[in-house]
């Protein structure tokens, strides 16, 4: 059964390995992957701990369909209290390193402690290993997985890594699998760099019973082409997520030069058919790439084609890197954006925070907050593509004052830098926003507000919001498993049935997350793509658990809450420029400047903002401050947590 | 008429999702290592390669089986194992020039690609149709296609290179 796949105990300063199974009970509660993470961390890391101390608890899963049958089901989910925020930290990433993990026989893996030395966690059919990874130290992301499979003399070996990033301790250190999978966002690589903790490989071929093995097979192939006839995940498979970026970019949906444009003039070399043409002319006519068991395969193949990386193969220039090294910085050749999407990939660190950081310092440079003593002789205007790249490498290895500065995120370097710079950094909760531009859609910015773990726009995100949909359609979508007959608007510049719309999606990501299922297989970009109702379907065909589309609802409600107490208890208030639910006062104050005519001039409405952020805690169930109340913990069966019940 | 599996690895994203049905349609379990297709991968360069059983014409399982387990299914035209007497010896996945007859330990017992009767998996699942199900004749139809395109490209532009001396 998938449901016999256990949760292993790992304590790096004792080398203590402990192994249990999971309690259906807990299952039913939690299911798997952020979800199960989000109760553990909430369960096994002390309040107030710090995030680059032993005490913090670093928890890695794969979501409970990961390794069925079900399509699309890769998702590794890694958890931690965040060296960024000091909240949630939470990172979710594709590949094929959760599915291998299952078959290793592990579902969830809790680790504690620090090793003396750089040390790797071996997963191999149900046996755990912690071995000397002291060899291992200083290498990139990709040569650290190499390096294992030869030292384990296994080419199918699959490992999750940290970069140079992490082992200097930048605070958003990404954890990577594969070439490109990023478990990006909060600084989970700078976790295990504090864990000196390098790498956990995997490699399992123990069978995972499929419940109903008949119909799950079956059930999958509607799924696939439920999920490969939407007409954006088609251009997803041949374009890429770059595609976004085109369309966003062409209405005046992104930031450019850190939030001082809304779009960007001089995109040409950057428009997604000119990455395109670049990844068909370095790796042929057929690059697109997957992951485990997806049919979407939205991940381009590429070879940078010229500079002083050229013909050094990658993977992606995804939407992101496309904003952080493009977009934002205002840099308008494509190699810069390929050149730095390489650098962060080999490096492990996040492209978003790395490429908006960046661009933050540019404006302070321009504006005179920081000079060119404090950015040691760089030049660092809007457009200079080589201080992009320089930067990037500064930071990972902390080079120069601006480099160490901010390898310490926003918050911490806007302390330092000092003046009036913390005005400028666009952030939520201490985390960067994605390059894009919230002015003129009020629901996305309440969800980039309220994320767990800081500006996020994977954690609610209705961009079906763009579509224009009639009304009719959104209700359909927005009133099940929870009947909801308030407000909605089809129109995405309104403030009305937003804190709804926020909602229902937050819960939708919850439970994708927990699932272990990509978000381009549910309502994310496409209206017609599953949701609540598909998925008790492909949970009883491949574990057997029985559960209504509202029971799952339910869950991802639960966990919610979950991850909202944590954050709490390290110090979430809700109107806390630092931490709170609040965005940087120039959504409010500075209208944006280009774009479609529905666009310019937009700002968020603080009143009517505020208005959706009551409406949404009343939703959740939450206090005017934002703080779930007695009852909803009671309905939700968690007002006995922490339960150390796993 | 006898179909074959026809590959073309460039066309394939490497999302293994073939090893997966091929496991679950002919063992119940998700578990790759029961997969009678294989998807190898240069990850570094961005190469992924499905290899499975050619059901060889004159085919180096059959022929070293020592107790004449392995026969071929005229119907199909597929190279299929007798487990009444198949001693499990493994000789066949030593002599297979390709990898494609596997040994599974916990069953005990060798397998290899059966067509799915008819019906493959893995062509089904692949929306990328990296592997399809073809009859035996026309497999290299298309290669030839792609091929005097490709020397017809070559010609023009000698053509127009000539021209211009």
């Amino acid at each position: 059964m998938p449901l016999n796949r256990k949760i292993a105990y790992i304590d790096l300063s004792t080398g203590s390995i402990e192994t249990k199974p999971i309690p259906l009970e807990i299952r039913k509660k939690f299911l798997g992957g952020r979800g199960l993470d989000a109760y553990l961390l909430y369960n096994h890391t002390k309040k107030g701990c710090d995030p680059l101390g032993p005490d913090n608890t670093l928890l890695v899963s794969g979501g409970i369909l990961t390794a069925t049958c079900a399509s699309a089901t890769a998702r590794t989910h890694v958890m931690a209290k965040s060296p960024l925020t000091g909240l949630l930290g939470s990172a979710n990433m594709g590949g094929f390193f959760a599915p291998e993990m299952a078959w290793a026989g592990f579902h969830h893996l809790v680790i504690k402690g620090k090793a003396k030395h750089p040390v790797y966690i071996y997963i191999h059919n149900g046996e755990i290993e912690i071995r000397d990874a002291r060899d291992l130290w200083g290498l990139s992301v990709t040569e650290t997985q190499w390096a294992i499979r030869e030292e384990l003399g296994d080419q199918e070996v699959k490992s999750m890594v940290c970069g140079p990033a992490g082992e200097n301790l930048v605070r958003f250190a990404n954890v990577m699998t594969g070439i490109k999978n990023s478990g990006g966002r909060t600084g989970m690589g700078c976790v295990m760099g504090s864990k000196n903790l390098k790498a956990v490989a995997a490699r399992g071929t123990m069978d995972i019973d499929i419940a109903h093995p008949a119909e799950a097979l079956e059930f999958n192939k509607r799924f696939i082409d439920q999920i490969t006839s939407a007409k954006v995940n088609q251009t997803q498979g041949t374009l890429g997520t770059p595609f976004i970026w085109g369309a966003t970019n062409s209405w005046g949906g992104i930031r450019c030069r850190n939030f001082q444009y809304n779009q960007c003039e001089y995109a040409d070399d950057i428009e997604p058919e000119r990455i395109d043409e670049i990844c068909e002319e370095t790796m042929g006519p057929y690059h697109m790439t997957g992951c485990f068991g997806c049919q979407v395969h939205c991940r381009a193949q590429y070879k940078i084609p010229e500079g002083p990386y050229a013909g050094r193969y990658d993977e992606g220039p995804e939407y992101t890197s496309q904003g952080a090294f493009g977009g934002e910085p205002d840099t308008p050749r494509a190699v810069t954006v390929l050149t730095g999407n390489h650098l962060v990939d080999q490096f492990g660190m996040d492209n978003l925070e790395t490429g908006s950081l960046i661009s933050w310092a540019m404006e302070l440079y321009e504006l005179g907050i920081i000079d060119s003593k404090q950015t040691d002789g760089l030049d660092l205007r809007f457009g200079n593509d080589e201080a992009v790249l320089e930067m990037i490498e500064r930071i990972c290895y902390r080079k120069g004052w601006l480099g160490d500065t901010l390898a310490d995120g926003g918050i911490a370097a806007s302390k330092k830098i000092g003046k009036n710079s913390f005005d400028y950094l666009i952030h939520v909760k201490g985390m960067s926003n994605l390059h894009s531009d919230e002015r003129a859609t009020p629901a996305l910015a309440l969800n980039i507000a309220l994320s767990s773990r800081g500006s996020d726009h994977l954690r609610s995100r209705p961009a079906i919001d763009l579509y224009h949909l009639p009304e009719e359609v959104l209700r359909k979508i927005y009133s099940s498993p929870v009947p909801y007959d308030g407000p909605l608007s089809s129109e995405h510049t309104e403030y009305i049935g937003k804190a709804w719309q926020v909602f229902w999606q937050e819960n939708c990501y919850m439970a994708v997350d927990c699932l272990g299922i990509c978000k381009y297989h549910t309502t994310f970009l496409g209206a017609t793509l599953p949701n609540f109702e598909d998925w008790p379907k492909v949970l009883y065909y491949n574990t057997g658990i029985e559960m209504t589309p509202k029971e799952i609802w339910d869950v991802a409600e639960r966990c919610n809450n979950i991850e909202r107490l944590f954050n709490l208890r390290e110090g979430l208030k809700k109107d806390d420029p630092e931490k709170g639910d609040v965005l940087n006062h120039r959504y409010h104050d500075e209208p944006t400047k280009r774009g479609a005519p529905d666009v310019v001039g937009r700002v968020i409405d603080k009143k009517k903002f505020l208005e959706m952020r009551a409406e949404i805690y009343e939703h959740k169930g939450w206090d005017e401050n934002g703080v779930p109340t007695p009852e909803t913990l009671k309905r939700l069966g968690i007002d006995k947590e922490p339960s150390h019940l796993l | 008429m006898a179909k074959v599996l026809q590959i073309n690895y460039q066309k394939c994203t490497g999302c293994r999702l073939c090893e997966l049905v091929c496991a679950v349609a002919h063992d119940g379990k998700s578990n790759p290592a029961r997969s009678r297709i294989k998807v190898m991968k240069w990850e570094a360069e961005g190469l992924y390669v499905p290899m499975s059983c050619n059901h060889c014409q004159d085919a180096p399982c059959m022929n070293a089986c020592p107790v004449k387990a392995i026969y071929r299914d005229e119907e199909l035209g597929r190279v299929m194992v007798d487990y009444d007497v198949c001693i499990g010896c493994r000789t066949c996945v030593a002599v297979c020039p390709f990898g494609a007859m596997s040994y599974n330990t916990k069953d005990k017992k060798v397998f290899k690609c059966d067509f799915c009767d008819g019906d493959p998996q893995c062509v089904r699942f692949c929306e990328v149709q990296a592997i399809e199900y073809v009859d035996a004749e026309e497999v290299s139809i298309e290669k030839k296609r792609e091929a005097a395109e490709r020397l017809s490209v070559a010609g023009k532009e000698a053509a127009v290179l000539f021209g211009q001396l």
